[in-house]
């Protein structure tokens, strides 16, 4: 017999997917429990089913629940080692092109987005290239949009950016007002931010390097393949796919369809 | 009825194990490891807290003085029987119904990323009865939630005995949240991985 919360939970997911088409049903299964228990005590709901009742009749609370059904957690050249491994493998054969097509997937509040445009920016290749930033949640990508960051997190990006292999000063690429940190516009004038599941929506362009970092940890195993299977359709001739620290294709179905280039810094290459 | 014999009298059989400490934790860990041999068949998983490092040299650490095969927990890894798993530094980790291993970088937990409570809660909620878990030595409160959790859905919950501990906080945290089925010293803790084994059935 199952228990009363495992019921309640699917019916909820289902519920939303019905409703808003949002597509949380696989999902890892023990963080979207331990979320939604979360929002349950915020939403002041006693039951599963009364937060089911609330988000099917109100469109408004649906936004708020999605807010803790996404996982916000970003920095910039977070794993500054990651940036400096593109920077000294990936770029000298990025290089060789003659325009780029990087595709950031689960960008959230754009820290990665600005991250790489620094780096590319540095490298002479930026002018080059067209950067698709998507997301789910239209609130994380209007933030990213805006390119408006917290000055208190601003030192540690900072470091970052310096063991990332930054050639400037990181000063350079923002303009401080009074708590925040204003991201230069340029830095995202060839960027283009959009609407993107990789749970329902299918593949938008060809493209030659795609970055999804920390967001595959939130899917089940078969939404992974999923995801993978779009980035392998997505993907040119020996195009690159870079993943978060923790995150491998190791126990994917498409363990085959691509080589590590560095393993400890998960690049990948489509074979 | 030797001391022993009582302690383990109770015992049932469990899947898995799963283990947290906090500070004091990498010598009591290597204290109640001492005793495995090779072949052990029952999988541990392993939060340590430690200071916020990108790379952890805990596996390798173990790895060279414990028994058993050592990993750090990566993202959707099947959990083996007999190998010993460590949560990366920075990510939680949680068990997933399908028994493999889930990553997440959610909100810290007691200022914890990994937490000690979303290993236990995670765990609890997939192996119900058949679990065994146990607090160690720490100077903060985290696990004590995850390891009433673990009570709740009828696992067999140990402490190490507060008085012995390095640091007793996260022991006593626990104790005053709910009455564990056993309050051990290491060594006595050692023992008790040993006799869950022995009388596992898979």
């Amino acid at each position: 017999m199952q228990r009363n919360t495992d019921i309640e939970l699917r019916l909820l997911i289902e519920a939303i997917y019905l409703k808003y088409s949002y597509d949380f049903r696989d999902y890892s299964g023990a963080s979207i429990k331990r979320r939604v228990n979360h929002a349950l005590r915020q939403f002041d709901c006693n039951t599963i089913s009364a937060l089911q009742e609330r988000i099917l009749h109100d469109p408004s609370a649906f936004m708020q629940l999605l807010q803790f059904l996404t996982i916000p957690v970003s920095e910039m050249f977070r794993d500054p080692e990651h940036f400096l491994a593109i920077r000294q493998e990936v770029v000298p054969i990025l290089k060789t092109y003659p325009s780029l097509k990087i595709w950031i997937a689960g960008c959230s509040t754009g820290e990665e987005v600005y991250s790489m445009a620094i780096l590319l920016r540095e490298e002479g290749l930026l002018d080059r290239t067209i950067i698709y930033a998507t997301d789910i949640n239209p609130r994380s990508l209007e933030k990213a949009k805006q390119g408006i960051f917290s000055l208190e997190n601003i030192r540690a990006y900072t470091h970052n950016y310096q063991k990332a292999g930054g050639q400037r000063s990181f000063a350079d690429y923002y303009t401080a007002a009074y708590d925040y940190a204003i991201f230069d516009k340029s830095l995202r004038e060839n960027v283009t931010f959009a609407d993107h599941s990789l749970a329902t929506d299918s593949v938008f362009s060809e493209t030659n390097l795609i970055s999804c970092r920390n967001v595959l940890i939130y899917f089940n195993k078969d939404l992974q393949n999923r995801a993978f299977g779009l980035f392998h359709e997505s993907l040119c001739h020996r195009g690159f796919l870079m993943l978060g620290s923790k995150e491998t294709l190791d126990f994917s179905d498409y363990s085959k369809q691509f080589t590590p280039v560095l393993k400890q810094e998960r690049i990948y290459r489509k074979l | 009825m030797t001391d022993r014999d009582s302690q383990m009298a109770g015992l049932r059989p469990v899947k898995a194990v799963v283990i947290g400490a906090s500070a004091g934790g990498v010598e009591a860990l290597l204290t109640i490891f001492a005793g495995l041999k090779p072949g052990y068949r029952l999988p541990i998983i392993v939060v340590l807290h430690l200071p916020d490092e990108r790379r952890s040299q805990l596996a390798e650490v173990f790895a060279r003085r414990v028994a058993l095969p050592v990993r750090e927990a990566q993202d959707k890894q099947p959990i083996v029987p007999g190998t010993l798993y460590f949560a990366a530094p920075g990510y939680h980790v949680s068990v997933e119904h399908d028994l493999s291993l889930s990553l997440s970088q959610e909100e810290p937990v007691h200022y914890s990323r990994p937490a000690i409570d979303y290993l236990f809660e995670s765990a609890a909620d997939v192996y119900q009865q058949r679990l065994a878990a146990i607090l160690l030595t720490g100077a903060n409160q985290d696990g004590a939630r995850g390891l009433s959790q673990v009570k709740q859905s009828g696992g067999l919950t140990i402490i190490q005995d507060p008085d012995e501990a390095q640091v007793a906080t996260m022991p006593r945290a626990a104790l005053e949240l709910f009455q564990p089925d056993c309050i051990l010293p290491l060594s006595g803790i050692g023992r008790l991985l040993v006799e869950l084994e022995h009388i596992e059935c898979y």
